[in-house]
């Protein structure tokens, strides 16, 4: 299931770099097309400005002298050799040119206010080619039309400049941002391949392996340090797990083994139906020790897993502490124990009273157990604050404060107790239990003693992460 | 005595059938859901014990399914699926107990035994039960034995009441403390054992003929021995 480093070509870092040259290069295009239209336009109106005065001319000497006094002014006009100088042309109804530098009337039809543009040959000596022109067109009645205008050659010039600058400058911005995105993703990349090579590592098997830190305390050394402590957690998780497996085989493999070796020796031995039959009854007993921690363990993997809400229902723990107590008595009695039930205050939560009493009966089984004969054990419920505290104090060894976190664990029996019966899973659905109604066990000292309180809150809204929960207890317990 | 075993684990079919047999019961196999509910259906059993979780229709629609169409068979669910709401959603559904699995053959044959003698509802609630000498007033919540009174505790009461209920047959010490305490779970230890060794001593001390047995591996049992 391992996964290819990423190409570069599939790298969300080139895609983002490619992104913002878009974005870049479209933003850039908005600047130049806005300095084009604005360039242009003046340069337009310059134009325009230059016809009008022209126009204010002739018109002066049109009214001061009449046709002829237009024609030879437009002749001397025309005449100049000056590369920025007009266009002008004057015809008869007929548009034969009385008068002009132009060759003929454009056949463009003219815009509103007798404004036209129409294309314009140029000769050789001036560069040849065609170019556009700009004109008012006039009528001056008695069949005369008259042509004044300019070309519009800077204009265009002035066009394709701003056009040959936007395509050189998009094409380095390009080249570029390329080379800055290529070198962003290539420097992201490392940083994103060093965990990735780190995750291949421990796929690979070797969960020791962590995700180098840079020091530099960025996006990815917290990422590195967020996944380095996630992987901490995982072994402890894992190692528990093992440690937990490797117990089962070891609680369960006895029993296994003493069960197929006795029936072996029975097939080998036995003479008569009688030894048989003690065989057959010896098994059936340890069978069922077998299935006795099998079924622990099935509860508290139930109570670790559980879902909560569904088997939840109002418990009213005081008649769950008084059944306890009344279960235990006679039991109690038996081994010369004083068992006492005080309830300080009757309370009642949410939760699962099946689990709840198995519980409490586990804590008052250990209690029975190894308390001293003609010692005391009390039975307790009280609340305390927001919480309900559901504790059984015996007068027996108590556990080691050195010792508390671990008897929480599946299989744990201290070497002390490895005399008595049990299957060493006892504490653990307690505390499964305690997490599973959003609680703790909290083991303490009764000097001397066991004080083993379950404390639970209240209030429905339980831890809603029972993993969380379950973390809780053991940090506390 | 016929009783239907609807479960798709042959080997699990299997043993159960043997063993029922060996009690002196007659059972058919249905190994999948549909199969199961029409024989169910079409068939008059006197028990019915079904998985859970079937192939084709589970069991706990089959159960539903059973009882719409009338059939009041009495049903003991078994289950790998131990939580308590499971438990409750299997008895809801119609089903009239719930063993969970893996079980001891001993558990399994004390409830069927329990659901098979259970009688049906009759409409005279029973005022007394009996057991040999030994009687139980329910109304008056006394006990005698041969006439004389035997001075019992509330819950001392109750396990006596339910042990003569089930007579002669065997209860377990997880039936025990499911119908004489009301909570579902195995105990680990002999906390019943010491109970009922109170009510022996009470019941049976005085007198020649135990009827109080153990039987060894299952539970308990009351008897007048023959």
């Amino acid at each position: 299931m391992s996964v290819e480093p990423t190409s570069l070509l599939r790298s969300r870092v080139l895609r983002i770099a490619l992104i913002y040259l878009c974005l870049f290069s479209a933003s850039i295009l908005v600047l130049v097309a806005i300095i084009y239209w604005t360039t242009t336009d003046s340069l337009s109106r310059q134009i325009d400005a230059t016809i009008d005065a022209e126009i204010r001319g002739l018109a002066e000497q049109y009214q001061q002298r009449g046709p002829a006094g237009l024609v030879e002014s437009i002749r001397r006009r025309s005449a100049t050799n000056d590369p920025a100088r007009g266009l002008y042309l004057l015809v008869d109804r007929s548009l034969t040119p009385l008068a002009g530098n132009l060759s003929r009337w454009p056949d463009e039809v003219p815009e509103p206010g007798g404004w036209v543009t129409f294309p314009l040959e140029f000769p050789d000596a001036e560069g040849g080619g065609i170019n556009f022109g700009r004109a008012r067109l006039f009528d001056l009645g008695e069949g005369l039309r008259l042509l004044v205008g300019h070309d519009i050659r800077e204009r265009t010039r002035v066009s394709h400049l701003i056009r040959e600058t936007l395509i050189w400058g998009i094409a380095a911005i390009i080249a570029l941002t390329s080379i800055g995105g290529l070198l962003m993703s290539r420097s992201l990349l490392r940083d994103i391949e060093r965990i990735n090579a780190t995750s291949r590592e421990i796929m690979a098997g070797d969960l020791g392996q962590r995700i180098p830190v840079s020091g530099r305390d960025d996006e990815f050394d917290q990422l590195a340090a967020n996944l380095n402590a996630m992987l901490d957690r995982i072994e402890q998780l894992l190692e528990s797990m093992k440690q937990v497996s490797d117990n089962i085989a070891h609680d369960l493999r006895g029993p296994l083994t003493r069960l197929r070796s006795r029936l072996e020796v029975t097939l080998m031995e036995a003479k008569s139906d009688r030894d048989y039959r003690a065989a057959i009854e010896s098994s059936i007993a340890e069978a069922d020790h077998l299935l006795e921690t099998f079924k622990a363990l099935l509860s508290i993997a139930r109570a670790e897993s559980g879902a909560p809400s569904e088997s939840f229902e109002p418990v009213d723990l005081a008649a769950l502490m008084n059944d306890a107590g009344e279960l235990f008595e006679p039991l109690a009695e038996q081994r010369g124990l004083a068992l006492a039930v005080r309830i300080d205050q009757a309370v009642s939560l949410q939760g699962d009273r099946h689990l709840l009493f198995q519980a409490v009966s586990n804590l008052l089984d250990n209690a029975v157990k190894f308390a001293p004969e003609g010692s005391a054990i009390e039975l307790r419920l009280s609340r305390e604050g927001v919480e309900a505290a559901l504790a059984v104090a015996d007068r027996g060894p108590g556990i080691p404060v050195a010792e508390r976190g671990r008897v929480v664990e599946r299989f744990t029996r201290l070497e002390s107790s490895r005399s008595t019966p049990g299957s060493g899973l006892g504490l653990a659905l307690v505390a499964a239990v305690a997490a599973l109604h959003g609680g703790r066990l909290a083991l303490a000292d009764n000097a001397p003693g066991l004080l083993a309180c379950l404390r639970l809150p209240l209030s429905v809204d339980r831890a809603a992460d029972p993993a969380a929960a379950s973390s809780a207890i053991r940090e506390r317990a | 005595m016929r009783i239907l075993v609807v479960e798709d684990d042959k080997e699990t079919a299997g043993f159960i059938v043997k063993g029922l047999a060996e009690a002196g019961y007659v059972t058919e196999i249905a190994h999948d859901g549909k199969q199961g509910l029409v024989r169910a259906v079409g068939e008059d059993f006197d028990l019915a014990i079904v998985d859970r979780m079937l192939p084709g229709l589970d069991g706990l629609s089959l159960v539903e399914t059973l009882r719409g169409a009338g059939k009041s068979t009495p049903v003991l669910f078994l289950s790998a699926l131990g939580e308590v709401s499971e438990r409750v959603k299997g008895l809801r559904g119609g089903g009239d107990d719930y063993l969970v699995k893996p079980f001891a053959f001993s558990e399994l044959l004390a409830r069927v035994e329990a659901l098979l003698r259970r009688p049906a509802q009759s409409e005279t609630p029973e005022t007394a039960l009996r057991v040999g000498d030994l009687e139980l007033d329910l109304l008056a919540r006394t006990a005698t034995r041969a006439g004389q009174a035997i001075d019992l505790q509330p819950r001392e009461f109750k396990l006596l009441e339910c042990l003569m209920r089930h007579a002669p047959r065997v209860v377990t010490r997880t039936m025990l403390l499911e119908q004489v305490w009301d909570y579902h779970f195995d105990p680990q230890t002999n906390v019943i054992d010491v109970h009922v060794s109170r009510l022996r001593r009470k019941i049976d001390k005085d007198f020649a003929q135990p009827l109080l047995h153990t039987v060894r591996g299952s539970g308990y049992c009351l008897r007048a021995s023959d």
